[in-house]
């Protein structure tokens, strides 16, 4: 699905020209649960930034089922990342004047669905992730544990091919991260493909390879389930 | 993307503050307000003047003497140069005329059963009602022979008949006129007020050389008049008319080519025309500097949208993340910076409109809300929003993606 040759980041910081991504070559195939990790710096945030289509590569190229999404426009960026991409943030990133449901159904409301189709299937998400009874709540009436999992219902909304989150536990205690990560396992199971940036082995772990950083380089790239 | 989802966005944006959003389009609610009030003043006073320069009577010339002429003329003609003379060959010479009205005119006081009362008494011939568009509502006006005899009789406003005897009929009764006996013969119709507080009812007709004789003063000579008001046939000759009389009038003076007028012509359509045009050009300056204030309320616009746009960083940025193009976080803030502005034209309409009402029933000053003002002000209001939304729009959608969502 995601074929990545060679991809160069490199920004500019005042005269300095900082190389965040030196050369990668990735291929991650459908169904995958990939964990890239690192230290920071490492350049595996800017990875994602680019496989969620919300950076361009500076060289290279960003295959993604045939097509080059580094050359994408700003607009077929846009429709990309709704269509294909769901997002998961450290900070969960819900919108605090909507409430649960609204939460879910704005991806959708970009998809240019009927109020009453995306209601039906923002409901169906959030019966998924366990929130059935919580739909009305707003973002300060939840728990951490469950914004994080209104936000992973959010990400599921549009059907993306690709889950990205970053650090999605970290800003979780254990137990509720472990709820989290119990329900990447069940989507992966599902079907879905998911990347997760962590810097958190026991995260790491979980996944079923395992994509190593350091100074924007792939240093190792292990399969096998961990834990 | 559905383009009403867009504007529900704006709308629960602005809702969400509602204090802060009101607050925010006070300028605009201002600024409209003070249009719609100054174009309704300007407007009430344009229909007022209409009113009472049509009053005056329709098709009508007004011939005065000139006293701009040099001190020897003015010693030669004592400032006197219309004569009833010039009535008679107008009358008799100019065509398309309906009626030549001569007038002179005194202040006197009346008295009559013990009751006193000051008012302008005009000395007039009958057609005088003709050309002023006056009717008689009881009694009778003197006639030709009456007004050449200088008869000792009397026409009455209404309220010189109020004033002097209340609610019983004027008709017959004796007035003293400096100390001259009169007898009241007729009532007008009333005309009711002239606009900007002159009383058109509070007048008295008598025959011209009684007036002028008894009253208007010794001093001038015994054919002078002060007036002369010609009445047109219709609107169109009105012009032809006026030429027509000055021309006679030039030679009945015996003003050679390139002298001065002695005299002068006013067309009741050309004062008219240019007070409107004087008004107008009032109006549109007092709107203009109303004007401005819908300027500064949309600069308050474009503060709040700025300070809404840093606010809600991360909410752009999310938007872009789960799919919103630039377009879209655009045009969603233009609307909420239109949504705004147009919240603070409505309210300015009606704090507008009401305002002109009030002016109109407390103070002394007419005003009439024109028609356009709804349509002008709510467009006016949509486009501040737009202009000054534009900016902060345009900074909400260039925004990157992943720096407004690192953005605390």
């Amino acid at each position: 699905m995601i074929d990545i040759q060679d991809l160069k980041k490199v920004y500019i910081m005042g005269e300095e020209e900082v190389s965040a991504l030196a050369g990668v070559s990735l291929q991650i195939a459908r169904g995958e649960y990939v964990a890239v990790i690192g230290p920071s710096g490492s350049g595996k945030s800017t990875l994602m930034n680019i496989l969620g289509g919300l950076d361009r590569p500076t060289a290279g190229v960003y295959g993604f089922e045939g097509d080059d999404v580094g050359q994408f426009t700003d607009d077929e960026l846009a429709d990309f990342r709704r269509r294909r991409i769901g997002f998961v943030f450290q900070s969960f990133q819900l919108l605090p004047r909507l409430t649960a449901l609204q939460n879910v159904e704005l991806p959708m409301v970009y998809a240019g669905m009927s109020p009453k189709d995306r209601r039906a299937r923002a409901a169906e998400l959030l019966e998924r992730v366990g929130l059935g009874a919580r739909m009305g709540h707003r973002p300060t009436q939840l728990s951490g544990g469950q914004q994080q999992r209104v936000a992973i219902a959010r990400s599921l909304a549009n059907k993306p091919d690709l889950l990205l989150a970053d650090e999605p536990t970290g800003a979780l205690d254990t137990h509720t991260g472990e709820e989290v990560l119990a329900l990447f396992e069940e989507l992966n199971a599902g079907g879905l493909t998911l990347a997760i940036v962590t810097h958190d082995p026991e995260v790491a772990d979980m996944a079923h390879r395992r994509v190593a950083f350091r100074d924007g380089l792939i240093v190792s790239d292990e399969r096998g389930r961990k834990a | 993307m559905k383009s009403f989802e867009l504007v529900r966005f704006a709308l629960g944006a602005i809702v969400a503050h509602p204090m802060r959003s009101v607050l925010t389009s006070l300028g605009v609610v201002i600024g409209v307000a003070a249009v719609v009030m100054m174009t309704s003043i300007g407007l009430g006073a344009q229909q007022r003047v209409t009113q009472a320069i049509s009053g005056l009577g329709s098709n009508l010339i007004i011939v005065t003497p000139n006293f701009q002429r040099g001190p020897v003329a003015q010693a030669a003609g004592g400032g006197v140069s219309l004569r009833d003379g010039d009535a008679t060959a107008i009358a008799k010479q100019v065509e398309n005329v309906a009626a030549v009205a001569p007038l002179v005119r005194g202040q006197a006081q009346l008295a009559s059963d013990g009751a006193n009362w000051n008012s302008q008494i005009q000395g007039v011939t009958p057609d005088y009602l003709i050309a002023r568009d006056l009717k008689i509502a009881s009694g009778r006006m003197f006639d030709e022979n009456e007004a050449r005899q200088g008869r000792k009789v009397l026409v009455v406003g209404p309220t010189v008949a109020r004033e002097l005897w209340g609610d019983s009929d004027p008709i017959g009764r004796r007035v003293r006129v400096r100390s001259v006996p009169f007898e009241v013969i007729g009532v007008l119709e009333s005309k009711g007020q002239a606009g900007f507080g002159q009383d058109q009812d509070d007048v008295v007709l008598g025959p011209l050389s009684a007036v002028r004789s008894r009253i208007a003063g010794r001093r001038s000579r015994g054919d002078a008049v002060q007036t002369i008001y010609v009445k047109a046939t219709d609107e169109d000759s009105l012009d032809r008319v006026q030429e027509d009389v000055t021309n006679l009038l030039r030679d009945q003076h015996k003003i050679r080519q390139g002298d001065d007028d002695d005299f002068q012509t006013q067309n009741m359509a050309s004062i008219l025309a240019a007070s409107q045009a004087a008004i107008g050009t009032f109006t549109v300056l007092l709107a203009a500097v109303a004007g401005v204030s819908l300027v500064v309320g949309g600069v308050g616009i474009m503060n709040i949208m700025l300070v809404a746009v840093t606010e809600r960083t991360r909410e752009i940025g999310l938007r872009m993340a789960v799919g919103a193009k630039r377009s879209h976080i655009l045009i969603q803030f233009a609307l909420e910076s239109i949504a705004l502005s147009l919240v603070g034209g409505l309210i300015g309409l009606t704090i507008g409109v009401l305002g002109a009402f009030a002016i109109a029933k407390l103070g002394q000053w007419p005003a009439a809300v024109p028609a356009w003002a709804g349509p002008l002000a709510l467009g006016f209001s949509v486009i501040v929003g737009l202009v000054f939304g534009a900016y902060p729009s345009w900074r909400a959608a260039r925004l990157d993606p992943i720096e407004a969502l690192r953005r605390e």
